[in-house]
């Protein structure tokens, strides 16, 4: 009895250090819209994602979460999920010294207005919608509107 | 055999297999118990041990141990208001658990030498009077010696040495990747004659007895350096030696540069200073695999075109990236001979090579001889991160940053991520 009980007990140990170990769960594809967000069509998730591994991959880095003190995280953060219009503004003039949620950070988020209305609406949609992040899409009409208010 | 005897034999070898699986596991935790607790999660060479000597002290940067081994270091934030933090081990079991602050201001460099104690903020250098204990006298009344340099959020710890002629070297980097009109930004051409240059982008010298110092006193020493954190006065041949970060986002320009090419250029170097240097930043960048300062291109480079030939070349080349934030020259008498006046650097770990995995969060080692590199640079200490996926994810649990040395000899290594501070000793 005492054999099982410390086999157990040694078992459960490595369980957990394995569990410990695991990777944290993989982030759940943001297919289905919710209630909230008008359906994302897969097409647009594409193309917002290879603008993303273009122009932002480097900074925001593959999962969304930044670098610590230096690029800001993405994920699940007021400006992401909030109104769109103030979002529009970061990518067309980009954002520096601006502190979020209580941190700094150190590096410059370069304006994006080289992008077209569409790349921006594609990459701001993928944005939304990974990571973890649930929210409405972003049309080239939104943006052009932000774009030509001046 | 009938049915009963075939259980029961089953059974038994079951039982058999049990306890030696019990035997086997709990051998298995107590060797890696063990190891784990000599090396503190870390693997290095035969022969080195490591401990956590303290824990969660903030984000500790550089660092500088007293003769009789007490610890000062330099917070990246404030804890409790204070930025400068001194440990202290009273009951000599290893751990450093006495801890006291000072300082009201962030920052990186800090350096002990002659009974005083010289901490520098983002925008200027202090000076603390020590006592015979190289205790600080008067932690609330240090001596500017130095203020107002340039400090733009990008790059702005300044790093500091001593020579051994009453003058100490800064580091101010450029607030800025590449002197693009638009910093970072695609298609944004570069700044002709660099503005940024004039007070940043180099090492300055100044006085280490001369109060309230800024740029009119201080002299350009080197310039062409992005940004340098780790450096080290090599008493061997009476030289500065810095570890520059090389630039960032050469996907940038597509046309020259895959995400691959992006990710490896340009190296980490290691350059030997001597007065009025220029390294080239940001017209040039050195590529390791050509051997050569290839021109930027945002200043009409292809990836190709070789860089001015005045820019110096470095000592020493490190894979892209990988942060170096921490430099020393080995002068105790604990660690074999072969370390002996080489170099140690601690690299931060590496970000800009997303989407290709991150590199780093290791302390590497460089053997030298009569001030020169006289061999190939190898991984010293690893481990930091945690686990090879928390490296190539960039997630790392450790950060390397600042490295000194003790009295006897061992090797002291922050971690400014979680706050730990390691010791690295070696048993003959
Ligand atoms: C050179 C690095 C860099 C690049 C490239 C970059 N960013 Fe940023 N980004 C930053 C930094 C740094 C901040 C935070 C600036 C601040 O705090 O003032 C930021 C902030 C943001 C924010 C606001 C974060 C918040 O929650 O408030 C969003 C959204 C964002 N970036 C999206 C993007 C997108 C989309 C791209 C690609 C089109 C991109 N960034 C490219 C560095 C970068």
């Amino acid at each position: 009895m005492k054999r099982i009980s410390l086999t157990l007990l040694i078992i459960s140990v490595f369980i957990s250090v394995i569990a410990q170990t695991k990777k944290p769960v993989a982030k759940k594809p943001a297919s289905k819209a919710n209630a909230a967000s008008a359906a994302v069509s897969p097409a647009v998730m594409e193309r917002g994602k290879v603008v993303y591994n273009t122009y932002c991959v480097a900074c925001h880095q593959p999962d969304g979460g930044g670098v610590p003190s230096m690029n800001a995280p993405i994920v699940k953060t007021p400006h992401v999920l909030g109104a769109k219009p103030a979002l529009i503004d970061i990518i067309l003039k980009g954002m520096q010294g601006v502190d979020i949620l209580g941190e700094s950070y150190s590096n410059v988020m370069p304006a994006h207005n080289f992008l077209t209305n569409q790349q921006i609406a594609d990459v701001l949609t993928y944005v939304r919608n990974n990571f973890g992040n649930k929210a409405s899409g972003v049309t080239a009409a939104e943006v052009a509107a932000v774009r030509n208010k001046k | 055999m009938n049915i009963f005897e075939k259980l029961d034999y089953t059974i038994l070898n079951y039982k058999i297999n049990l306890s030696g699986a019990v035997i086997g596991c709990a051998l298995l935790a107590l060797v890696s118990h063990q190891t784990k607790a000599q090396t503190a999660g870390l693997t290095m060479p035969a022969g080195f041990k490591a401990e956590i000597i303290a824990e969660n002290t903030g984000r500790p940067r550089h660092i500088t141990v007293t003769k009789k081994g007490d610890i000062y270091v330099k917070l990246f934030r404030k804890v409790d208001d204070k930025g400068i933090l001194m440990l202290q081990d009273k009951d000599g079991d290893g751990k450093y658990e006495s801890r006291t602050s000072f300082g009201n201001y962030i920052g990186t460099g800090i350096y002990l030498k002659d009974s005083y104690l010289y901490a520098s903020s983002d925008e200027g250098v202090f000076r603390y009077k020590l006592d015979a204990n190289e205790h600080v006298i008067n932690p609330d009344k240090p001596d500017t010696l130095v203020k107002g340099l340039v400090s733009r959020r990008q790059h702005e710890t300044k790093s500091l040495v001593l020579d051994n002629d009453g003058n100490m070297y800064v580091n101010i980097g450029a607030p800025s990747n590449s002197c693009q009109v638009n910093d970072r930004q695609p298609g944004s051409p570069g700044q002709v004659n660099c503005p940024i240059l004039e007070t940043a982008g180099g090492i300055w010298q100044f006085k280490i007895d001369k109060m309230n110092q800024s740029y009119a006193e201080g002299v350009r020493y080197a310039t062409g350096l992005r940004n340098v954190v780790g450096l080290d006065w090599n008493k061997q041949n009476n030289a500065l030696f810095v570890m520059q970060h090389g630039r960032d986002q050469l996907t940038m320009f597509p046309e020259y540069y895959d995400v691959k090419q992006s990710a490896e250029l340009p190296a980490e170097c290691m350059y030997m200073i001597k007065q009025g240097d220029n390294a080239g930043w940001p017209y040039s960048y050195y590529d390791p695999f050509q051997k050569k300062n290839i021109l930027a291109p945002e200043y009409g480079g292809d990836g190709k075109k070789e860089a001015d030939s005045k820019f110096i070349n470095p000592v020493a080349a490190f894979p892209a990236h990988m942060a170096p934030n921490g430099l020393l020259f080995y002068t105790g008498n604990m660690f074999p001979e072969r370390y002996k006046n080489g170099a140690f650097v601690a690299f931060h770990g590496s970000w800009n090579r997303a989407p290709e995995p991150q590199k780093g969060f290791l302390v590497a080692f460089i053997p030298f001889k009569d001030g020169k590199p006289s061999g190939e640079w190898e991984t010293f200490a690893d481990g930091f991160s945690g686990s090879p996926e928390k490296t190539a994810s960039g997630r790392a649990d450790h950060k390397p940053c600042g490295l000194a040395m003790g009295p006897d000899g061992a090797l002291y290594v922050t971690d400014d991520s979680k706050g730990a501070i390691y010791k690295i000793s070696y048993n003959k």
